[in-house]
């Protein structure tokens, strides 16, 4: 498979302060590539660097076979970009969006046309095609975003976080396209901070946090190899966790603590397991389901995706006590 | 390995500024022009009415009580440099409240930049989208200023040609601040300090020569001193060789300055 876009410790600082430090990845053609991290994890960062905005600051990054240091121009021409803000033309209706940056990569106007008629129709924004584009709905302001990252026939399509803010209904709709183009063969490079995006959408995965990758591989791979098949989330009293560990060492791989719950990765006898906790006296509840990628971020962080940078520490009385 | 020397590096870096000259910056003016077709009605309205009204006012009322100045009406005397203001005006409107507009709260840049069009190019589709319009005010005028028959030579088919050179001074130094102040308040700071000063001191209401000897030469430094120049000799079709300094000193300030507000956006822009 042909690499479209290759990081070898690529670093990016803004001043003094290193926002990504020194990764390493590459991403083959026709893959949906994921880029997975909770906010301030350099997830834009390193996209924004891939489309030429952000000039990097150390390594090499070459993307289509060209350095983004030489050449953006025949960079910039054969990528599509859905940036995390809508930055849609406010001052134009939704065709005009279009037809208007189809001009930009001096696309002739018949051709444009037509163009634009197809994705206003793939992304079901027919109807709304002479309405000023503040007049539609956040996510079919989402989807004229994608529809104008694709109005030039892209070779690659970087998608920055395409559905944060969004109901789950249209969160699905627009997977279903991303779906749809993926298997049309478009290579897609996609940020995200939810991991059922990620294991729903992307065939390969790199997990990163304060600038760096924790992991990578194929989703199915890293739970695989994080945290085996099952987890057990127990709720019990922190005193008694250790000893609960220590009678199911034999069972798990290893375990995390996140407040009053302990994850257990059940490698061995899954009913031998959950036998002994349902025993334990001190445990409140429990649940045996099967592992997905939160675990392996628990893992890897220590901490939950969604609540990264703004969580409480309740495990601490001392910290909350003089909030209540 | 022979290093090139410093100067021919720097030369070579400033080229590339003259170079966003070009196609892609066409493109980023079509833009302007599609977003204009559809509001121009009350944008030239909003661009005319206030020139007309000061011509009303200095010309008809504060005209009856001046005698002619350097021979002529008093409302001969001013309207070129009516002509002059509205263009300068609408240049350094647009380049500075509605390109911020575009580039901090629309992030219409943000959005080209994605695409082949570089930086640069952008702020260069600006600044001759900001010509544009001061072309088109200033020509507004002028048609208002012949139809009341203060235009009275064939020099004055030269005008467009200077209201380009104005269009060009005032988008550049209005993108100057664009690319500087921090909020869209601060351009109160531009328009009292900068385009105000230039809009009293350049010789559009009274001749500089009243002025002390020193101030009349500093108005040298403000370029609609040498626009004004210029469109009143050309109305009333009093030609010297002398108007070519003039036409001079405002090319020379466009190319000189020309590299600043693509240094400066991209500085803002890119980090
Ligand atoms: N222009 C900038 N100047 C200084 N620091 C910046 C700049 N842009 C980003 N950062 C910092 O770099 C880090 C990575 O930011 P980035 O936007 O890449 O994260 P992210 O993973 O996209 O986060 P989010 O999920 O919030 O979008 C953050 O700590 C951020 O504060
Ligand atoms: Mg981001």
């Amino acid at each position: 498979m042909t690499v479209v876009v290759e990081a070898q410790k690529l670093q990016k600082k803004y001043n003094d302060f290193e926002a990504v430090a020194g990764i390493d990845f590459h991403i083959h053609r026709g893959e949906c590539f994921g880029i997975l991290g909770p906010n301030g994890a350099g997830k834009t960062t390193v996209v924004a660097m891939i489309y030429c905005f952000n000039p990097i600051s150390g390594g090499k990054l070459t993307v289509l076979g060209n350095d983004v240091t030489v050449d953006t121009r025949s960079i910039k021409t054969r990528l599509g970009v859905v940036p995390q803000e809508n930055n849609l033309d406010l001052e134009l209706t939704v065709r005009e969006n279009l037809l208007v940056y189809a001009s930009y990569y001096g696309i002739r106007r018949s051709e444009a046309h037509k163009r634009a008629e197809e994705l206003l129709h793939f992304f079901s924004l027919s109807t709304k095609a002479d309405q000023e584009v503040d007049r539609i709905s956040g996510g079919m302001k989402r989807r004229l975003t994608i529809a104008r990252g694709l109005i030039h026939t892209p070779e690659i399509l970087i998608l920055d976080e395409p559905t944060t803010g969004l109901d789950p209904q249209s969160r699905r709709l627009i997977w279903e396209h991303l779906r749809q183009l993926k298997n049309k063969g478009l290579t897609l490079i996609l940020t995200t901070h939810y991991l059922e995006e990620a294991s729903q959408l992307c065939d390969e995965l790199i997990i990163m946090d304060q600038g760096i990758i924790l992991e990578q591989g194929k989703p199915l791979d890293l739970i695989q190899k994080q945290v085996g098949a099952k987890v057990v989330e127990v709720e019990i009293n922190l005193e008694h966790s250790q000893a609960l560990v220590h009678t199911l060492e034999h069972l798990i791989s290893g375990y995390q603590l996140a407040g009053n719950t302990i994850y257990l990765y059940i490698t061995e006898d899954e009913t031998e397991a959950v036998k002994i906790i349902s025993s334990c006296k001190h445990v409140h509840t429990y649940r045996l389901r099967p592992s997905n990628l939160e675990d392996v971020f628990l893992k890897l962080t220590g901490r939950g995706l969604d609540y990264a940078e703004d969580t409480m520490d309740f495990t601490d009385p001392k910290k909350i006590g003089h909030l209540l | 390995m022979q290093k090139t020397p410093w100067i021919l590096q720097t030369l070579k870096k400033l080229a590339t500024y003259y170079r966003s000259v070009n196609g892609w910056a066409l493109k980023v003016l079509a833009r302007n022009l599609i977003v204009f077709r559809k509001t121009w009605t009350t944008n030239l309205a909003f661009n005319v009415v206030e020139p007309l009204l000061y011509l009303a006012a200095l010309g008809v009322g504060l005209g009856t009580m001046i005698e002619g100045i350097e021979g002529m009406s008093y409302i001969q005397f001013v309207a070129p440099g009516v002509v002059a203001t509205s263009a300068m005006w609408a240049a350094a409107a647009e380049c500075s409240y509605d390109s911020f507009v575009r580039m901090h709260f629309q992030k219409t840049y943000h959005a080209i930049v994605a695409t082949p069009i570089h930086l640069e190019e952008v702020v260069v589709g600006e600044l001759l989208y900001g010509t544009f319009k001061s072309l088109l005010s200033g020509t507004v005028i002028l048609l208002v200023i012949a139809s009341l028959g203060l235009v009275l030579s064939p020099w004055a088919l030269l005008i467009p040609i200077v209201l380009i050179l104005n269009g060009l001074v005032f988008s550049q130094i209005a993108m100057i601040w664009t690319g500087i102040v921090p909020k869209i308040d601060n351009f109160a700071y531009f328009f009292t300090l900068i385009v105000t000063p230039m809009f009293l001191f350049s010789g559009v209401f009274f001749p500089l020569d009243v002025l002390p000897q020193v101030l009349h030469q500093l108005a040298w430094l403000l370029p609609l001193y040498h626009i004004v120049v210029l469109l009143r000799s050309l109305t009333i079709g009093l030609i010297t060789f002398e108007l070519l300094y003039h036409v001079l000193w405002l090319t020379l300030f466009i190319l000189i300055i020309f590299p600043l507000p693509q240094m400066l956006m991209r500085r803002r822009l890119i980090q």
